[in-house]
């Protein structure tokens, strides 16, 4: 299962961050997760929300440049170790990890935003060991 | 001391010497570069007409865009055989422009160098360091080979790697630094940075400096570096009428002397076009008279500055040009690179991800210019590799058709400051 991640461009200039959690308060757009990777010149926002595409559009909108690409939230233990267990799977069919990050929430379960350079193979790889991955709303309801 | 005796001609044999240059040029001109001839032909003038000097107003003017139209070889008066060397300057389609040399130009260019050589000071005794980019810009051979011709041993160091410069002007005993004045300023500040003194440690007297304007802000900065007892002269040329040697300042600090004999000057309106008479500001409009590969008539230079006739303490005769105070146009002079920024903007329209707008600042750092873009992202992307990949590609082309680093920045859509009208897409903030 693929999920729906909300990729923002901002100018690394103070106040442009917040310009984009305002457009997405005002829309009332949930923030599961995130990460942000930034150069001295430019950084890129990248979202885990409840409803990415009014996301997208709103930002849009707003003058920023903005996308949605499919990206697998992946389940795993929350306990020391999974996350290589993880990592082990998807090295040894040789994907190329081109991102990650993560959020673990109160409970059993973590789960980690995983954006590999062939998406679809991973997760067939996944299914194939047994893997769960959910989707934007599944993370939102939990 | 006086290079040639035409440097002091009096006026009346000079001008008698100029119109039968003048002459002979249009005539040959007219016969062998097809171009120039149907400018003529269009404004119903024929060679036979230009029976004095204040007839040159009635020839058709030359442009950059002239030269573009007949890339490469089209304005030139002779066929490709005769030529002995080629340069070219940057142009605004990515296409330069190209300049020829005859065997009989490069001793004219030679001539007039030393001219200006001597002009500033420049004598045999002189270890003279050239730091100018050597390659097809022409400023550093120009000067190379007229500062041979006075006697001076030169050292071909051209631009960059700053430490081994300063190596060789303590170790070989550099008396004349060739250079554009914000490099000569770079060089006093990493000599420093290396525990050299330029005023103590170097022994560096005369400073030749072109390419860039020279203003009276920058003279001072390089006296506080180099010392108070620098002798700083500034030279005039464009690749274009020959390279450097059009004009220099001697001594005298008043001005540089044209080397009429080979170049007639005009100011003009640059408006109506039309010829403004001695001591008012215009346009330099220059003819070349003794040129034999591109005999340029009336080209302009876009160069905004005016014109003295009165004799000169130095005893030259020939009249002499201000220092220059601007340009007609929109060219920017960066790092002694000229940059039109519609040259930016074709680097920017060709790179599909990004969209039309944009914004070009300049900046001084330390005594340098920086050059900054601003472009929006007209694509949308997750990925890091791609931006940098667009940012990578901007950056190749600016270099590849201005010579020139430049850093680039990408922006949202929607961003950078829209115009109606004519737009303002330059700041230039560098004060000068």
């Amino acid at each position: 299962m693929f999920a729906k991640q909300l990729t923002v461009f901002i100018e690394n200039r103070s106040g442009r961050l917040s310009e984009v959690l305002g457009v997405l308060k005002q829309n009332n757009v949930n923030i599961l997760s995130l990460s942000l990777a930034d150069t001295t010149e430019f950084g890129l926002l990248r979202l885990i929300v409840d409803n990415a595409a009014l996301g997208k559009e709103k930002l849009t909108e707003s003058g920023f440049s903005s996308l949605l690409s499919n990206v697998s939230i992946i389940q795993i233990p929350h306990k020391v170790g999974s996350l290589q267990e993880l990592l082990k799977v998807i090295d040894d069919n040789g994907i190329n990890i081109e991102y990650m990050y993560g959020l673990s929430i109160e409970s059993e379960e973590a789960y980690v935003v995983l954006k590999a350079s062939d998406i679809a193979k991973v997760d067939e790889i996944l299914t194939d060991n047994g893997i769960k991955t959910i989707s934007c709303d599944d993370l939102a309801s939990l | 001391m006086i290079w040639s005796k035409e440097e002091t001609l009096p006026r009346e044999e000079l001008e008698k010497l100029q119109l039968e240059r003048l002459q002979e040029t249009v005539h040959r001109v007219y016969e062998k570069v097809p171009a120039y001839a149907k400018k003529m032909d269009d404004k119903g003038i024929k060679p036979d007409d230009i029976k004095s000097l204040s007839d040159l107003s009635k020839l058709p003017f030359v442009t950059k865009q002239d030269m573009r139209d007949n890339y490469p070889f089209g304005l030139f008066a002779v066929d490709k055989d005769s030529l002995v060397r080629i340069h070219a300057s940057s142009g605004t389609t990515g296409k330069p422009t190209v300049v020829g040399y005859t065997q009989g130009d490069l001793e004219t260019w030679t001539e007039c160098v030393s001219r200006i050589a001597c002009m500033g000071g420049a004598s045999s005794h002189d270890v003279a360091q050239i730091c100018f980019g050597y390659g097809m810009f022409t400023g550093a051979l120009g000067l190379h080979y007229g500062l041979e011709n006075i006697g001076a041993a030169i050292v071909p160091s051209s631009t960059g790697n700053s430490q081994k410069q300063i190596m060789y002007m303590q170790d070989f005993e550099t008396s004349l630094l060739v250079a554009t004045p914000s490099y000569a300023l770079r060089l006093a500040e990493v000599a420093r940075e290396m525990g050299i003194d330029p005023k103590k440690d170097l022994k560096v007297k005369i400073a030749l400096v072109g390419s860039e304007l020279l203003t009276d802000a920058m003279r001072e900065e390089m006296h506080k570096y180099w010392g108070k007892d620098l002798l700083i002269t500034s030279n005039y040329g464009m690749s274009e009428l020959m390279g450097p040697g059009v004009s220099g300042e001697c001594l005298e600090h008043c001005g540089m002397h044209i080397n009429e004999d080979y170049f007639i000057p005009e100011i003009i309106d640059p408006v109506t076009e039309e010829v403004l008479p001695a001591g008012e500001q215009g346009e330099l409009v220059i003819t070349c008279i003794k040129k034999e590969g591109l005999p340029l008539i009336r080209y302009r230079t876009k160069d905004i500055t005016r014109l003295f006739y009165e004799p000169c303490k130095c005893g030259r005769t020939l009249c002499r040009m201000e220092n220059l105070s601007g340009r007609s146009d929109d060219m920017l002079k960066i790092r002694g690179v000229n940059v039109f920024p519609s040259q930016i903007e074709e680097v920017i329209l060709s790179v599909e991800e990004l969209g039309p707008h944009y914004e070009i600042i300049l900046e001084r750092e330390g005594y340098l210019d920086k050059l900054t873009v601003k472009v929006e992202l007209a694509h949308s992307t997750d990925s890091f590799s791609e931006l940098e990949k667009i940012t990578a590609e901007v950056k190749n082309k600016l270099k590849i058709i201005l010579g020139l680093d430049a850093k680039v920045l990408l922006e949202s859509p929607n961003t950078l400051q829209r115009f109606e009208g004519k737009a303002k897409r330059v700041k230039d903030l560098r004060g000068i």
